[in-house]
């Protein structure tokens, strides 16, 4: 990949990805990679978003399923726009 | 079958009972909080000797005291460990532990401060410590196969790159060498919570893997659901796990369980500090997710390396098992590359593959093995820390 992906996502049924680059701004076309298959797309950055952190790929409403390895990680407490920010403001562990 | 990992050795100290250590501590251990400064003024008149304060060992009782003395006895059993001064404030646990410790066959000599004083003890333990010193430092390295390691696994300061990256490459070096018959430790009971279900089928057949659900259960209902006054959200994941990005408990737990990769199946389950039993292959050990408990037990229940992915930067070390730190965040690697032994950034920026991180973490392991100072020993990280159960008498 001669491009370094902004965004990684581990499944193609993630409707999250993470942040993999510092200083990511608002607006970056991002390259995104899904590390599965090494498959690639792309998306707009909805805010500047810290290393480490994820983003929102679709439009996610409040009470949805947030989805990382193929895999149940809590639940959406509010709705979440595509290539917004997604963290403990706007998403909570269904156990404690 | 043969793999380009068969025939890797590794050169070693081979110990009286035919376990494999990568160091020659002589350790000078006490059996309690008030003794340790009898053992630390021992370690001070005799260099080459290692005192491992603690804050334990009074007024214990029941499965808490079998937890402190096999916790006590594993450390000193540890073949990283050439010989052992034991000291305790009386005889009777003194020589409790002395002699679990003496079944390994390695030197192991006792003393107790009661009707002696610390003066006398030390003066006592020192001169045993000496002749220990002089006898071990002769010791020699010898080739080993690195099938004979016993390597240990727990993350820290995990954020979303120890999924990525540092826990994969960890995944990727026990499928490659648990097949060539190692011995590998994973464990973190409560850090499992939102991956439980994957976990339990990791198991080698049905009925370790119903016994391990069991554990996980009894953990978050004794001891998780039995004292949370939240939701937890400022401990698991931690203020560190969240400034990382991780937001939940289940993708906290997800990144974890990489660690033991896409084919390891782990064959049995260890209580704290105990050791396998059930022949070669990978032990999941009910523990603690916080990093110097969990390499403490591990290291008690006999692993001689621990590799220790980290997203944010987590310090730990330990007194007598070198920990191997991996990170796959540029940002880490950034600032603080003084702790970092294994840098698996290239993972992020699709530079570098899962399969590749994994022969660099053998390679580090390697020579960690044959003796390179980890980043941990290098900058003094000696973190030992028991596992208390519940409050003493």
């Amino acid at each position: 990949m001669s491009e370094i992906p902004h965004l990684l996502v581990h499944e193609h049924a993630d409707n999250v990805g993470v942040v993999v680059v510092e200083g990511l701004t608002k607006g970056t076309d991002m390259l995104c990679c899904v590390t599965h298959d090494n498959s690639t797309f792309r998306l707009t950055a909805g805010a500047d978003v810290p290393i480490g952190h994820k983003i929102a790929l679709k439009d996610l409403g409040n009470g949805d399923t947030a989805i990382k390895y193929g895999e149940d990680i809590g639940k959406i407490i509010a709705d979440i726009p595509k290539g917004a920010h997604v963290h403990t403001h706007n998403c909570k562990t269904k156990r404690w | 079958m043969s793999t380009k990992y068969s025939n890797m050795t590794v050169k070693a100290y081979r110990r009286e009972n035919g376990r494999v250590g990568v160091r020659n501590h002589v350790v000078i251990l006490p059996v309690d909080d008030i003794s340790n400064a009898a053992c630390e003024a021992v370690a001070n008149n005799v260099k080459g000797t290692l005192a491992i304060p603690h804050a334990y060992g009074r007024l214990q009782f029941g499965e808490d005291l079998e937890l402190h003395f096999r916790t006590m006895i594993g450390t000193g059993a540890n073949p990283n460990v050439a010989a052992v001064v034991v000291i305790g404030i009386e005889p009777g646990w003194t020589k409790r532990i002395a002699d679990g410790i003496r079944e390994t066959g390695k030197p192991v000599a006792e003393f107790s401060i009661e009707q002696n004083g610390d003066f006398e003890t030390i003066r006592r333990a020192s001169w045993a410590a000496k002749d220990f010193v002089h006898k071990t430092s002769e010791y020699q390295r010898e080739e080993c196969s690195i099938s004979e390691l016993w390597v240990s696994t727990k993350c820290g300061e995990s954020d979303t790159t120890t999924g990525l990256g540092s826990c994969p490459t960890v995944g990727n070096m026990y499928d490659k060498l648990l097949p060539e018959g190692i011995t590998g430790f994973f464990g973190e009971t409560s850090e499992i919570t939102g991956a439980e279900h994957i976990c339990q089928k990791r198991a080698i057949n049905e009925e370790v893997g119903e016994r391990w659900y069991k554990m996980w259960k009894a953990y978050q209902d004794d001891v998780i659901f039995a004292h949370q006054t939240d939701d937890l959200s400022d401990s698991q994941p931690t203020k560190g796990n969240i400034e990382g990005g991780l937001t939940t408990i289940e993708e906290k737990a997800l990144g974890n369980l990489e660690k033991i990769g896409r084919t390891s199946q782990y064959i049995d389950i260890l209580e704290p500090a105990e050791a396998p039993k059930s022949g070669n292959g990978l032990y999941f050990m009910d523990s603690s997710s916080a990093a110097a408990e969990c390499v403490t037990l591990m290291a008690a229940g006999g692993a001689v390396i621990h590799t220790f992915p980290t997203g944010q930067g987590n310090v730990v070390g330990n007194p007598i098992v070198p920990v191997v730190k991996i990170t796959a965040n540029p940002r880490t690697v950034r600032t603080m590359s003084e702790h970092v032994d294994v840098d698996v950034s290239g993972i992020l920026r699709r530079e570098m593959t899962i399969d590749e991180a994994g022969d660099a973490l053998i390679e580090m392991i390697c020579r960690t093995a044959n003796g390179r100072n980890t980043a941990a020993e290098a900058l003094g990280h000696r973190e030992f820390s028991m596992t208390k159960l519940y409050r003493s008498a």
